[in-house]
């Protein structure tokens, strides 16, 4: 059983934090990059998968990855400042040493989704997880039939990657679909006013050969699966994924177990299907 | 498996022997009222007069608070000084119960499932466990109940059967063969017959099968709202339990240097699954008590064939509002 050579799960690789945006009030991504070369050769992911990101000193948090497995070198997260080790991360400046375990978890099984067409739906601080899957199909854009980019967020204010945004929108083989929060508009906001779920409902798509990826607060996510299924959609082919709160990331501290589940080793990646065998536990 | 026999005038010479080739022996010691384990210099400071520790044995393999690595900042960079596995002494955890070596299973599944955990494997392998028959038992005993008994060799190198004039040995593992031959002399065949005789005898209060899988369809059931009414969310069960292993991850700075920490936790926990946004999928102590009760009789068993219990009681025991797990298992399985 031992083999005392095997490594110390716990222990992170050392990154360089190599670019800081500010996506949005209190948001941030930053851009990470291994400090030891031979990490970065051994090191890939898949679109989905997770990692804990740690400030030494305050502890680890957990996100998924949020930059695109296609692009290699670095990887980047994006997170909104709420505790104590977000506020840790936050104040971390562009060549600041700190930590990163991973890749963790399931991913989104995107080679199954060659021809088809892809919806994307997120909530605020949820399109990061997203992000990693939309720069993937897009960097790879032949593979996939239409993409469809459904966001919306509290406030205008919230909403993150606005650079990106843009340039889904002015693409041609994008179509994008924004959204707030009633009350959550400014005089200039072009986009609609609504609640995620009613927006997709009122969207022109078709379910027909199509994927849909959901990522958002529970709330968000318990309303949007029947708008889905009522447009058409087999619960087999939507995805989602969970954000339990989570320690080791490896299946052992048994923080985010749901029934005979663990978010971690099981998801973070799951099908309307899978949801729907898992106890009200989440 | 060997059976063998070792008089009781001879178990201190073997005992030195076994002190003398490892770093450490582990066993139960009086302190006042309570029996803990602790290291052991002498055979003669071995505790044999109690039903149960109060705490389990896991701790050994399973520290409460262990080092997972130590930093130190140099300016903008952080060096990480890792695990060492030479660290880890060699050691023999003497005179555990036989519920304390079958906890062995859950333990050794959840540290060893897809991704390995060096730091228990290393002092598993370190470690050897000579049991001891529980010749007397109490009303919060129900090892039987759970697959177990008070004579089970189950997670055992040695399991030893006290009788009359000396003990049973049986030999169940390699590292069991290598402690017997620090002494083989002093031991000899055994073939006086059954050992039950020396061993408690514990009722059987429910059938574990059903249980199961009558606990797989509960998970809406009031029992859990009932049953916890009292609970105070003290965390004392899981501390306590041999097979709670679910753990925190914290840090313990200090300037410039600093370590991470695991330290055991508990799903009892109102902040075991708060999320940083306020929303907590258990929110209530009735749902935090369904899962501590799911989880070992429900959840491990669908996915790693073996229970998350092994009979021991000690939750019951330690429970400062008398929630007792037998009682409230044997409730469930009289359900219609």
């Amino acid at each position: 059983m031992c083999n005392c050579k095997d490594k110390n799960i716990y222990l992170p690789y050392m990154m360089q934090v190599e670019k800081v945006t500010v996506e949005a009030p209190g948001v941030k991504t930053l851009r990470l990059k291994f400090k030891n070369e031979e990490d970065e050769k051994s090191f890939s992911f898949r679109a989905g998968q997770f990692a804990e990101y740690s400030a030494i000193g305050d502890g680890e948090c957990t996100f998924c990855i949020a930059s695109p497995s296609t692009r290699k070198g670095y990887v980047e997260c994006t997170f909104r400042q709420a505790g104590r080790v977000t506020s840790s991360l936050s104040k971390l400046e562009e060549g600041d040493t700190m930590g990163f375990r991973g890749p963790f978890g399931n991913y989104f099984p995107m080679e199954e989704w060659k021809g088809k067409n892809l919806l994307f739906i997120a909530g605020g601080i949820a399109l990061p997880p997203m992000r990693s899957v939309i720069w993937t199909a897009l960097d790879e854009r032949e593979k996939y039939g239409d993409v469809t980019i459904v966001y919306g967020a509290k406030t205008v204010a919230d909403l993150v990657y606005k650079n990106e945004l843009k340039e889904w929108e002015d693409r041609e083989d994008v179509t994008l679909i924004t959204t707030v929060d009633p009350g959550g508009e400014t005089p200039e906001w072009k986009g609609k006013v609504g609640f995620v779920p009613t927006v997709v409902g009122e969207s022109p798509i078709n379910a027909e050969n199509t994927i849909a990826i959901v990522c958002g607060p529970p709330v968000m996510i318990k309303f949007t699966f029947p708008v889905l299924e009522k447009l058409g959609f087999a619960k087999e082919n939507i995805y989602t994924t969970l954000e339990n709160r989570m320690k080791c990331g490896v299946g052992k501290c048994g923080r985010c177990n749901v029934g005979k589940m663990y978010v971690c080793k099981d998801g973070p990646v799951f099908t309307a299907v899978d949801l729907a065998e898992l106890p009200d536990d989440f | 498996m060997d059976t063998l026999y070792i008089k009781k005038s001879d178990i201190p010479s073997w005992w030195n022997a076994i002190k003398a080739a490892h770093d450490h022996v582990v066993a139960p010691v009086r302190k006042d009222k309570v029996v803990e384990f602790a290291r052991v210099e002498s055979y003669e400071q071995v505790a044999t007069d109690y039903i149960q520790t109060t705490r389990s044995a896991k701790e050994v393999l399973f520290p409460r608070t262990e080092r997972l690595f130590s930093y130190k900042k140099n300016g903008r960079d952080i060096e990480v000084q890792d695990f060492d596995p030479e660290s880890v002494p060699s050691q023999v955890l003497w005179h555990v119960r036989p519920c304390d070596a079958a906890s062995l299973f859950p333990l050794d599944a959840v540290f060893n499932w897809d991704y390995k955990d060096v730091m228990y494997n290393t002092r598993r392998e370190r470690t050897a466990i000579v049991a001891t028959s529980c010749a007397t038992a109490d009303e919060y005993c129900f090892c039987t109940s759970v697959g177990g008994g008070a004579g089970d060799t189950r997670g055992s190198d040695i399991l030893l059967t006290y009788t009359a004039d000396g003990a049973i040995a049986e030999v169940m593992t390699e590292k069991g063969k290598s402690l017997v031959a620090l002494s083989q002399n002093l031991f000899t065949e055994y073939t006086a017959g059954d050992k039950d005789k020396y061993v408690a005898d514990v009722p059987r209060v429910f059938d574990v099968e059903k249980l199961k899988e009558k606990m797989h369809g509960m998970f809406d059931s009031q029992v859990w709202k009932e049953q916890s009414e009292r609970c105070l969310g003290c965390g004392a069960c899981a501390y306590v339990c041999p097979t709670c292993s679910c753990f925190d991850i914290q840090e313990n700075p200090k300037g410039s240097c600093g370590e991470r920490l695991r330290c055991w936790d508990s799903c009892g926990f109102a902040q075991f699954t708060l999320h940083t946004s306020g929303h907590n999928p258990r929110s209530t102590q009735a749902s935090r008590w369904r899962q501590r009760l799911m989880h070992k009789f429900s959840y491990i068993p669908q996915r790693q064939d073996s229970l998350g219990c092994t009979g021991c009681g000690r939750c019951s025991r330690a429970c400062p509002v008398d929630m007792n797990i037998k009682e409230h298992l044997s409730s469930i399985d009289k359900i219609q």
